[in-house]
């Protein structure tokens, strides 16, 4: 047997000592939510000066894209937890115009309080995001299908039952002054509730990630399920926890959005959950699940808001927008995976 | 030796998945301070063993006993909740979270109070480094690292480690070295050792004799899921064991296989 020494002179003992302060700054670039945020600069320093003379920058081009964000940020942060745990969620397309067309149904056509018309718009949305889990967990049917599967079911769902119901498949809502103030107005500088929202979850949701046991299981899950069972984690009341938020965030943006324009249609929205997917992979979220930051699926959040409400600012053409995210979509996903190699591949014996 | 209570004691245990017989009669002792190894051929059913001494298995027939009493894991909850640690061939680990986050992964050190309890970044990390140390592992000392930077025997170290802080009295290691290195399963092995002079019961499955007679001191041998031979160190050869381990195959075939595998 071989004895302490012989071990700790192993491979790369050395070159640990000698480049640990280069190599640490290359190591802060190279975290995920370090890339997000940089990238986040260019593209806002990009807009910022082919759309000064647009008034990009200005309170109303600020809070264009800053509210752009805030519809998707809202559910993009749940989704990144579910994408870390090693989930995915797409029905959030369909349960956005549920949540809009539940509230306006219950409140604009029966005249219901809103305050019952939240409560039954959040209760379905956990409802579809406790089947999703449950779903999920009993049957280990990947999630992408299985929410591919809800996302029919419930937008045809949405549909069928508002025809039903209201022989109409848009729906007026008048909100009181109290609930327009609290989910759908524009505030200062023209920013919507929805903002507001956004930014007190994403403290919310970076705490619990980060900063709570909560955060650690979630990282658990997605990084081996098994060994995070064996550990004593939950996982399927974990996993079914997950799916409910995600489904309750999007019901959030949807009820927003409602009562900000007074109005809901049965739509599905597809554009949506590529949104939020890309979003979230922009933050640097790894698809393979097992890590991902809060700070960096706000940066992601912010990067699409800004390339898709900003093109409108530059003397660009606004189908460009879609080739910048594209682009940059791929360049995410090979940071990320190079992130990865590097992080589990550091210091092992050289291949 | 045989008057002592064993930690986990098996009778007669049976275990099928359906129609298909996996474990037959199996009847064992695991005591305290010793390492079991058990050897056996690929699909002889070692892993299916261990499982059922680890919760995840129910055994169809036969009894297990933990000192002495009859008892029943539930669910891997259960056995982990009475000490019993099962470390796998990645060492269980999770390569995106630092040393000290999966240290604590499901039992995190909290501070604050309430809904406000918050995760103790600072002493997760200081336990995990000092645990680490302890076993050997002198040249990782920051929490904050990513596990996936560190060596497989590294990481089999940090569960280990993690296993026996958490107050294991049975650690279960399913092939630790198959993947290492020799240095590094060297290292492993040495800690197998540590484990035992700590007073814990390890049960431990390779496939390479030198690993096994290395830290052996009680070996069980499975063919085709039932116990072809159970015995002691220094009561058989090398030769016997190999030779029992393969699964009754013929000495001359066995003999080239060794040599070109220490070749290796
Ligand atoms: N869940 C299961 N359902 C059906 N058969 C199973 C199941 N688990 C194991 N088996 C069968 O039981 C036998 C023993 O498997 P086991 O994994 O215990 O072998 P092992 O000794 O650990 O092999 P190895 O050395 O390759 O790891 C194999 O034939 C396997 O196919
Ligand atoms: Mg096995």
């Amino acid at each position: 047997m071989s004895s302490d020494s012989t071990y700790s002179t192993n491979d790369s003992t050395d070159n640990v000592t000698k480049g640990t302060m280069m190599s640490s700054i290359i190591a802060i670039l190279r975290r995920p939510e370090v890339g997000a945020f940089v990238g986040m600069l260019l593209v806002f320093s990009f807009f910022g000066y082919f759309g000064f003379d647009r008034n990009f920058l200005s309170p109303f081009g600020t809070s264009s894209w800053v509210n752009a964000a805030s519809t998707v940020g809202i559910i993009a942060i749940p989704v990144g937890f579910l994408m870390i745990a090693g989930e995915l969620d797409i029905s959030i397309g369909a349960v956005v115009p549920a949540a809009k067309m539940s509230i306006a149904i219950a409140c604009g056509h029966y005249g219901l309080p809103i305050l019952m018309g939240l409560l039954i718009t959040f209760a379905i949305a956990a409802f579809i995001g406790w089947v999703n889990g449950t779903i999920v967990t009993r049957t280990n049917v990947p999630s992408l299908i299985v929410t591919l599967a809800t996302l029919f079911a419930v937008s045809g769902l949405t549909l069928f039952l508002s025809l039903l119901l209201t022989d109409r498949t848009t729906q007026a809502l008048y909100s009181p002054d109290w609930a327009k103030e609290l989910f759908g107005a524009y505030h200062f500088w023209g920013f919507q509730s929805s903002v507001f929202w956004w930014v007190g979850l994403a403290i919310v949701f970076f705490l619990v990630l980060h900063h709570s046991p909560w955060g650690n299981w979630i990282f658990a899950l997605g990084g081996d399920k098994e060994s995070a069972r064996n550990a004593g984690v939950p996982i399927n009341r974990l996993k079914i926890a997950l799916f409910m938020l995600a489904s309750m965030a999007a019901a959030l943006s949807g009820v927003s959005e409602t009562i900000l324009s007074n109005s809901a249609t049965t739509t599905t929205n597809f554009a949506l959950i590529f949104n939020t997917i890309i979003a979230v992979v922009v933050g640097g979220v790894l698809l393979t699940g097992g890590f991902g930051t809060v700070p960096g699926i706000f940066f992601g959040t912010a990067t699409l808001g800004i390339v898709q409400q900003g093109i409108g600012y530059t003397p660009f053409d606004r189908n460009l927008s879609s080739l910048i995210i594209g682009v940059m979509l791929l360049i995410a996903v090979l940071m990320n995976n190079t992130f990865r190699r590097m992080a589990t591949t550091m210091s092992t014996t050289k291949r | 030796m045989s008057d002592r209570i064993p930690i986990l004691e098996l009778r007669n245990v049976d275990k099928s998945f359906g129609p298909i017989d996996v474990l037959h009669d199996i009847t064992l002792k695991v005591h305290e301070g010793e390492v079991l190894c058990l050897l056996g051929d690929n699909g002889a059913g070692k892993s299916t063993l261990i499982k059922t001494l680890a919760g995840v298995y129910i055994p169809n027939a036969g009894q297990i006993l933990m000192d002495g009493e009859p008892i029943q894991f539930r669910n891997p909850r259960d056995a982990h909740n009475r000490g019993i640690a099962t470390v796998h061939q990645f060492g269980g680990t999770y390569p995106l979270m630092s040393i000290g986050r999966n240290f604590f992964v499901g039992v995190e050190p909290t501070k604050g109070w309430g809904p406000f309890k918050m995760y103790d970044r600072r002493r997760a990390n200081k336990i995990s480094i000092r645990e680490l140390q302890e076993f050997g592992i002198t040249r990782v000392d920051d929490g904050d690292r990513l596990v996936g930077g560190l060596s497989g025997g590294e990481r089999q170290s940090l569960s280990i480690a993690r296993a026996v802080y958490f107050g294991a009295r049975v650690l279960i290691l399913d092939e630790p070295t198959a993947a290492l290195g020799v240095k590094q399963a060297a290292h492993v092995l040495r800690i197998v050792n540590e484990a035992k002079r700590r007073g814990l019961a390890v049960i431990f499955i390779t496939h390479q004799v030198m690993h096994a007679l290395a830290v052996g001191d009680h070996f069980a041998v499975l063919i085709r899921g039932s116990i072809a031979a159970d015995f002691r160190k220094g009561e058989k050869s090398r030769e016997e064991i190999t030779d029992l381990m393969a699964g009754g195959e013929s000495m001359a075939d066995l003999e080239s296989n060794i040599t070109s595998d220490i070749a290796i």
